[in-house]
C-alpha cells in the first residue's frame, strides 16, 4: 500500500508494474496478426500495400489513444464534471502539434485534406454529438480505443454509432418534411443520379440542397495567400490553430488551473512570472497525454504525406481505383469508396454497418452518402475500415502491456446509455459531416475554420449532457443509496 | 452490478463502481466526497483505468488526499482511500 497525497503525486508516474508474461504473449499475439494480414495481403496483390498504411497508422493511432487516455469526451465532460482540465489541455496541446506537422505537410504539397462547407450545421451536429458522447463516456476515436482495452459498452457505442448513421443517411419517407422546400428544389436542380433517388432522403436534401451550396475554405485562402508558405503557416497554422488554442489554454488555466495552482505553490507572488509559471504547470501536468498529442500529430501529418505518396505510386486518385482493378465490388455509381487519406473514424464504421443492412436485403446505396460518394465495400475490403480494426487492435496491445486489458460485460444501464448515447452520436457525426476527429481534430489543425464551429457545439453538448449527468446521479445516489443521507 | 455507497466503519466509506466506465467512477466519486465531513475516508473501488487518472486530478485540484493505492493482482481493479480535506 502506497501513500500518495494528491498535492505531490506526479499523475505521470503511475507505479511500476512488470507487465504479466501471459499479457506479453497476448500482445505479440496481435502485433503478428497485424504483420500477417500485412504480409499476406501484399503477397496476394503488390496493390494491398495501400491498406497495409491505414492499416499500421491505425495501430499507431490506436496505441498511441490508449496511452495518453486520449478522448474528446473526456477532455470536455472532466472539465465541466470534475473541473479536470488534464485532457483539454492535451487535446489542445495535440492541436498545436498537429497543426505545425500539416502545414509542412501542405506547404511539400502531400496533404490530401479537403475543408468543409462552413455553416451553421456543424455547429447542430457537434451539440448532438457532444451531448451523445457525454453519456457514453467516450468520443469516436475514444470508443474505439476502449474497445481495445476490453470494454463492451464501448464496443455497443461503435456498433450504435454506425447503425444509427446508416439510418440516418437513408431516412426518406415522413423524414423527408424535416427539410424545407427551398433545399428539395436547390436538390433537383442538382441533377444528379436518379438510381440515388435525391429527393426521397431527408440527409440528401441536406447535402445536395444546403451543404453543397455552401463555400468550403482553409483560412489561408480566405486571407488570399498566394505564398503557399504563408498560407499554411500564418493562415492555417498560426491564426486557425495555434491563436485559438492559445487563447482557450489560457481560459481553462484562468478558470479552472490557476486557484489550485496558487494554492499549492505559496511561494511569493511575482505577477506574470509566476502565472507563466502555473501556465507551463498545466501544461506539462500530464506528459502522458501531451507525448500522446506529439505522437498523434507527427502520424497523423505522416499519415496524409504516405496516402499521398502511395496514390501518386499507385496511380490511382481513389482506393475505389484499386477494389475496381482488382475486381472487387461494393464501389459508388463514381466507382468511389470512401477514402480519406488521413486520421478519420465514423464513415468507415456507417460502411460496416450499411454492408450487414444490404446483407438483410434492405438496400441502403439509393443514396448521396452511400451510393454517390462512399459505396458500401466488404468490411475485408474497406481500406479505411483496416484503420479503425488496427486501431482497436493497437490499443489492445498498449493496454495489455500496461495490465489493463479486461473484457468488461456492461450492467443494462451502462448498456443503454452506451446504445441511447451512440444513437446521438451518429446523428450529430452525419449532419456535421463527422465526428470529433474528421470534424474537428483534422480541420482545425488543416486550417479548416469549420472544425472550430464543430468544437463549439460539442462543447455546448457536452456541457448540456454533464449537467443532466450531474442531476441523475445525485438523484440515484439520493434515490438508492442509504449512505448518501449522512 | 449496481454502484455500492456504504458507510464501513467510523468516519470510512465505501464507494464500489466496478464494471462502470466514465464518466460515472469519477462523477460518483466527486459526489460521494461532498458528502463527506473533513478527515473522513472515502474507498473508492473501481476498474476502469482512465477513471483512475481523472479521480487523481480532481483529487489534486480540490486538495483532497490518496492515502493510498491498491491494485488487485492480475487484474485491473483498483481501490484507493481518499481523505477529505
Amino acid at each position: 500500500m502506497t501513500s500518495l497525497p494528491c498535492n505531490t503525486v506526479n499523475v505521470d508516474t503511475p507505479p511500476i508494474a512488470v507487465t504479466e508474461p501471459r499479457n506479453v504473449i497476448s500482445a505479440f499475439v496481435i502485433l503478428g496478426f497485424f504483420a500477417l494480414v500485412s504480409l499476406g495481403s501484399f503477397t496476394v496483390d503488390h496493390r494491398f500495400i495501400y491498406y497495409s498504411a491505414y492499416l499500421w497508422f491505425g495501430f499507431i493511432y490506436g496505441m498511441t489513444l490508449q496511452y495518453g487516455r486520449f478522448c474528446m469526451a473526456s477532455a470536455i465532460r472532466d472539465l465541466f464534471a470534475v473541473g479536470v482540465p488534464r485532457m483539454a489541455v492535451g487535446i489542445m496541446i495535440a492541436v498545436i502539434l498537429f497543426s505545425l506537422v500539416s502545414a509542412f505537410v501542405t506547404v511539400a504539397g502531400k496533404s490530401t485534406f479537403h475543408p468543409s462547407p462552413i455553416g451553421l450545421y456543424s455547429v447542430i451536429g457537434g451539440l448532438i454529438f457532444g451531448i451523445g458522447m457525454v453519456y457514453t463516456g467516450g468520443c469516436a476515436s475514444g470508443s474505439l480505443y476502449k474497445t481495445g482495452e476490453g470494454s463492451i459498452a464501448a464496443l455497443l457505442v461503435v456498433l450504435s454509432l454506425a447503425f444509427s448513421q446508416v439510418f440516418v443517411v437513408d431516412a426518406g419517407g415522413w423524414f423527408n418534411h424535416l427539410v424545407p422546400t427551398a433545399w428539395t428544389q436547390a436538390t433537383v436542380a442538382q441533377n444528379l443520379p436518379g438510381v440515388i433517388t435525391p429527393t426521397n432522403g431527408w440527409y440528401d436534401q441536406f447535402l445536395a440542397g444546403y451543404v453543397w451550396n455552401l463555400t468550403a475554405y482553409t483560412v489561408g485562402e480566405l486571407l488570399g495567400f498566394t505564398n503557399a508558405i504563408y498560407a499554411a503557416f500564418i493562415g492555417n497554422f498560426l491564426i486557425n490553430s495555434v491563436i485559438p488554442a492559445a487563447l482557450i489554454l489560457t481560459a481553462i488555466y484562468m478558470h479552472w488551473y490557476r486557484k489550485a495552482y496558487l494554492r499549492d505553490n505559496q511561494t511569493e507572488y511575482m505577477g506574470f512570472r509566476t502565472e507563466l509559471a502555473g501556465f507551463w504547470s498545466m501544461v506539462t501536468a500530464s506528459k502522458r497525454t501531451a507525448i500522446a498529442g506529439l505522437v498523434l500529430g507527427i502520424a497523423a501529418g505522416l499519415h496524409m504525406w504516405v496516402m499521398d505518396g502511395l496514390q501518386h505510386r499507385l496511380g490511382i486518385t481513389n482506393a475505389g481505383d484499386l477494389l475496381k482493378g482488382m475486381g472487387f465490388s461494393g464501389l459508388s455509381i463514381q466507382d468511389t469508396v470512401f477514402d480519406p487519406g488521413y486520421f478519420y473514424i465514423t464513415t468507415q464504421e456507417a460502411q460496416g454497418a450499411a454492408w450487414v443492412v444490404q446483407k438483410l436485403g434492405i438496400n441502403v446505396t439509393d443514396n448521396i452518402f452511400f451510393g454517390l460518394d462512399n459505396g458500401v465495400p466488404n468490411p475485408l475490403l474497406n481500406p479505411v475500415l483496416w484503420m479503425s480494426i488496427s486501431l482497436v487492435g493497437g490499443s489492445a496491445v498498449m493496454a495489455l502491456l500496461n495490465n489493463e486489458f479486461k473484457f468488461k460485460m456492461p450492467t443494462l444501464e451502462i448498456a443503454t446509455w452506451a446504445i441511447f448515447g451512440g444513437i446521438l452520436m451518429g446523428i450529430g457525426a452525419r449532419v456535421g459531416l463527422g465526428c470529433n476527429i474528421g470534424s474537428f481534430f483534422a480541420p482545425v489543425t488543416n486550417g479548416d475554420p469549420s472544425g472550430w464551429l464543430f468544437g463549439l457545439g460539442m462543447t455546448v453538448g457536452g456541457l448540456i449532457g454533464v449537467k443532466f449527468f450531474n442531476w441523475w446521479i445525485g438523484r440515484k445516489m439520493a434515490k438508492e443509496m442509504a449512505a448518501f443521507d449522512l | 452490478m449496481a454502484v455500492k455507497f456504504e458507510k464501513t466503519g467510523d468516519g470510512a466509506y465505501m464507494l464500489d463502481v466496478q464494471g462502470y466506465v466514465c464518466p460515472h467512477p469519477q462523477l460518483y466519486t466527486k459526489k460521494g466526497l461532498e458528502k463527506l465531513k473533513q478527515g473522513e475516508i472515502l474507498e473508492v473501488v473501481f476498474d476502469n483505468p482512465s477513471s483512475g487518472e481523472s479521480i487523481l486530478a480532481m483529487c489534486q485540484s480540490e486538495g483532497n488526499v490518496i492515502v493510498s493505492q491498491e491494485k488487485e493482482t492480475g487484474k485491473s481493479t483498483m481501490h484507493w482511500h481518499i481523505r477529505k480535506s
